[in-house]
Order: C-alpha cells, then structure tokens, then sequence
C-alpha cells in the first residue's frame, strides 16, 4: 500500500511539474469572463448558462487530463527506460500501475475540487447581484447544492475514462491510445442506440450482436445528469448508487485488465 | 542563442503589417451576395442528429443555439434590410429544445418571437403554437407554457375560446396561480377586452423573469392606459361639442373653456392630438407608444 501510495505522490507532483494545473486559471478565468460576457448575449439566461458551462468545463478539462496523462502514464517511463530501474526494486508491477492510476486520479480529483469550489464562487456572486423578483422565477437557487450530484458522477467518468487510458496506454503507443480512448468515450454515448438497433434492423444475429456491444462497452452515458442537476430535476439516490457502482466496478474490471498485460509484457 | 536584432525589427515590422492591413480590409465594401442567397446558414438542422452529437453536452449545445436564436432575432429585428426574414428562428428554437427539453425561456421567448407581427416577429403564431406544445409534451404538468398557449390565441390569433381553453387547462395543472382561473372566464366571456388584457400584462409586468418582457409588458400596459385616455378625452371633447355646438380647434380652446387644465399628455409624457374636424383624439406621430391596437380588442 505504501509503494502505491509513494508513486501516487509522484505522478500528482509530476503533473504539479508539467503545468497540468495551470487549467485551473484558464477555468477560473473562463468562467468569470462569461459571467460577465454572458448577460449582454442572452435574455436573462445567465446564471443557466453558466451552470452549463461550468459543469460541462469540469467535464471537458477533466476528460483532456484524464486522455492525455492517462496514456503517458506508463509509456514515459519505458521512453525514458526508467521503467528498468523501478522494476528492479522491490516493487510489483500491479503496485506501479496502481500507483499511477491512483496518482492521477488525485490530480484530477483536485483538480476537480478546485474547478467545483471557482465555480460556486462565481454562481454565489451572481446569485447575490440578482435582485429578488428574478431569483424567484429560478427552479433552484443559484448555488444549488444538487449539483454536486452531476459533479460526483462526473467524477466517477473521468476515474472510467482515466483506467481505460491506462489500460490502452499498458499495450499501446501514446497516439493509439488517445484514439482508442477517445473512441472508446465517444462509442460509449451511443450505447442506446447499440440497445435499440434490433428495432430498426431485420437480422436477428446483428441485433443481438449490437445488444451484446451494448453491454460491454462503457455506458458513458449514465454518468450525465448535467441536465438534470441545472434544472433541479430529481436524481434519485438509487440511480446514484446504481451508477457509482456500475462506474466502481467497470474501473476494477479495466484496471484487472491493465494489469494482467502489463504483468505480462517484456520490457527487453 | 541570441537573436538578432533585425528579427525583432522584421517581428514588430510584420505585426503592424498585419494589423494595418486588417484595418485596410475593414475599410473596404463586404463582398456582395446574388440576390435572394440568405445568410442565415444553420449547418445541422436534425435535433436527433445534434442531440447525438452533442455527446454528453446537451445542455452547452441547447446555450449556443439559445444565444443564435437571441443574435437571429435581435439581429434581424434591427435589421433595415427590406426583405429581412427570420427563417432559422424556428429551426433553432427546435434544436435547442430538442437538446434541453427544460429550456422553458426558449418555450416562452421562443414562442413571443415567432407570434409576434412582422416585421417585428416572425408573424408565425401558428410555430408559436408548436414550439409551446412541444414544451408541453416534455413537462405536461408546466402551467405556464399552457398559459403562454393561452396568450398566442389570445392576442395573436384573437381566438377567445382557444384562449380560454388553455388559460383554464393552466389552472388545473399544479402549483397554478389563482388568476388563472377567473381569467379563462374573462376571456370567454367578454373576449378580449382591455380589462382582460390589462390583467395578462400586469400578471407577466409582475412575474417576468426577464427585463425585455417586463419592458414590453409596462409598454403594453402604458398602451392600454393611452386607449383609456383617449376615450377619457374625448368624452370631455363631446361635452365641449354639446356646450359650443362645435368641436374645439385645439388643446388651447379646451382649456380657455374650463374643460381641462393643461394640454394632455399621453402616458409616455407626448401630448395627444386633437383632430377637429372629428373631434377625434390619437395619439401623436411621434408618440412612442405608437401603434396603438385596436380601441375594441386591443390585444
């Protein structure tokens, strides 16, 4: 545990190094600018707008870190042939890799954090410039803690998407393992039509082969209640669990997966 | 490496360049288009296939497109050109919708932008119509859609029993406010009449969400009020023609005569005008309440 523990800190220093955390001003600036910009574009729409907007930038600078660390992770240190030296210390290559999943998902879990707190700052401060009459016709208050919700679940995507950049990234050039990671993002929100395809088709065999799609790939689609959270419509606490689990065991599974090839793979 | 001084001077010499070559274009007559070509491109015009491609954004797609629609309208409305049209206003109210079924502002505005004459509007209530009902499909249980379905027929279409229809099918629906009701019988009743109109106007003037609509309802409502004045008036200019057996020539004649104390203004401060030939009084030229509706059914 303490092995896994020591690399986590070093990949989330690493990113400290590499700047990853400077998306968190260009986030904060973004969504400041909008607050401003927004109100001279819209009819009274700003404070949705930039609930929009704010949860959709989590999800988006969350996404980019999670594809384009994720895939480095391992592939940097065979580059570089650092990879000989961790290994020949007392270190298993399932706690390396663990390390560096755990490693960035902490750096995107700050990250996260720090985005969810700017973002609450702004939604506060408009919220206290609104006068009264308007408040009222909102579905929720600015700052509606509900939103939370959308954030957890977004989180849970990116720890999905994080593990299966990983997974690619154990096997894969970096560039491949972009593509198949972003792929993989991309396929995973068409998984109902995946599920619906047997109505539209006549052969049995491509419906059911379409149904099967449907359960394996990643329904990425479940992590997004966005919508939802913004206009205060419910999210019962059941789909939150069933999702949370679903996404926990989906990261276990890929993970497992990681770990069997890059347990396998020679490094001569 | 040092870099050498003339490949600052060539940098800075190339950045005004550009600069100064941009401020040239900017000068120059925008490249013409053959007539009849519009500009109001709208590349995808499918809600399935943007609801597809928006991937988990939805809602920030549904933004981008509200604000188009606000830029379309507002853009077009200010427009002087003669054949000005507002043919994607529909097509992006549709997508928007199609990608946030809870955007009730692209229902509500929506349905004022589309019901709205010409060329002010697009002169579409029957889109008004649409878009409203499509809003009323997603959250069945929105009284103020079924209201705002009320207001098309109402002051659009002058429909009163459509009007009322829905004005009634808002006040069965939950958390409907208690005017609802007695308003759907107003409307059946006495169709449109000002004192059910002055009732919808002050009702959106207090609960608008939006300064424009508030805006237009206290302009609606300063309307009502100059219909009110003029009739006022012109009741005292039909004593004046029963005293002197003439109408009065002007304000000035009125108010020698004792029947007012100074010249009348209208409420938006203009002084009406005295036609008399006619004994008639309307509002000034310059009036910005003008045009004033219909003195019968205004709205």
């Amino acid at each position: 545990m303490r092995v896994i523990g020591h690399v986590a800190v070093n990949v989330f220093k690493e990113s400290v190094r590499d700047k990853i955390l400077y998306n968190l001003v260009v986030f904060a600036v973004l969504l400041m600018a909008a607050s401003f910009l927004i109100g001279e574009l819209t009819a009274g729409q700003d404070v949705k707008i930039i609930k929009d907007l704010g949860l959709a930038s989590i999800s988006i600078f969350g996404l980019l870190i999670a594809i384009f660390i994720g895939i480095g992770l391992v592939w940097k240190e065979v580059e570089k042939r650092s990879i000989y030296t961790l290994l020949a210390k007392p270190i298993r290559r399932q706690e390396f890799l663990l390390g560096k999943y755990c490693g960035l998902v902490l750096t995107l879990v700050i990250n996260v954090a720090v985005m969810t707190v700017a973002f609450y700052l702004v939604l506060a401060y408009m919220q206290a410039e609104t006068p009264a009459n308007i408040r009222e016709a909102w579905p929720a208050p600015a700052t509606d803690p509900a939103m939370l919700k959308a954030v957890g679940l977004i989180v849970l995507e990116l720890l999905l998407v994080t593990a299966i950049a990983l997974f690619f990234s154990t096997f894969s050039s970096p560039f491949l393992s972009a593509m198949m990671t972003m792929a993989v993002w991309v396929i995973g929100h068409f998984n109902q039509d995946l599920r619906d395809y047997g109505a539209t088709i006549s052969s049995p065999v491509a419906a059911a082969l379409a149904k099967g799609i449907y359960y394996v790939v990643p329904n990425f689609a479940l992590f997004d209640v966005k919508l939802q959270a913004v206009h205060a419509q419910p999210i019962p606490l059941r789909y939150l669990l069933l999702t949370s689990l679903y996404g926990a065991t989906y990261v276990a599974f890929v993970l497992l997966a990681a770990a069997i090839i890059f347990s396998r793979r020679d490094f001569k | 490496m040092k870099v050498h001084p003339t490949a600052w001077a060539a940098l800075v010499a190339l950045f005004a360049a550009v600069v100064g070559l941009q401020l040239l274009q900017a000068r120059e007559q925008p490249l013409g288009l053959p007539a009849g070509v519009s500009t109001n491109l709208l590349y995808v015009r499918s809600p399935e296939f943007a609801r597809r491609a928006a991937l988990s954004f939805h809602a920030l797609l549904a933004d981008i497109y509200w604000i188009r629609t606000v830029q379309h309208y507002g853009g077009t409305k200010l427009s002087t050109a003669a054949n000005k049209q507002y043919d994607v206003l529909y097509p992006l109210l549709d997508l928007t919708t199609s990608l946030d079924p809870y955007f009730d502002v692209a229902y509500k505005f929506g349905a004022v932008f589309l019901a709205e004459e010409y060329p002010s509007g697009a002169g579409r209530p029957d889109q008004a119509i649409a878009i409203l009902r499509k809003g009323l499909q997603a959250q069945p249980d929105k009284w103020q859609l079924a209201q705002e379905l009320g207001f098309v027929y109402y002051w659009w279409l002058a429909d009163y029993d459509d009007a009322a229809m829905w004005f009634n099918r808002a006040a069965d629906m939950t958390k409907a406010p208690d005017w609802l009701r007695p308003l759907a019988a107003v409307t059946l009743a006495e169709g449109g009449n000002r004192s059910s109109s002055r009732v919808l106007w002050t009702e959106i003037a207090r609960s608008a969400d939006a300064d424009w609509l508030r805006d237009q309802a206290t302009f609606r409502l300063k309307q009502l009020d100059a219909l009110d004045g003029i009739d006022f008036i012109e009741r005292i200019v039909q004593q004046y023609r029963a005293r002197t057996g003439m109408f009065p020539t002007s304000w000035a004649e009125m108010i020698r005569a004792g029947f007012l104390r100074s010249v009348p203004p209208d409420p938006s401060g203009t002084p009406f005008r005295l036609d008399p030939s006619t004994g008639t009084v309307s509002l000034d030229p310059s009036s910005s309440l003008n045009p004033l509706p219909n003195r019968e059914h205004p709205f």
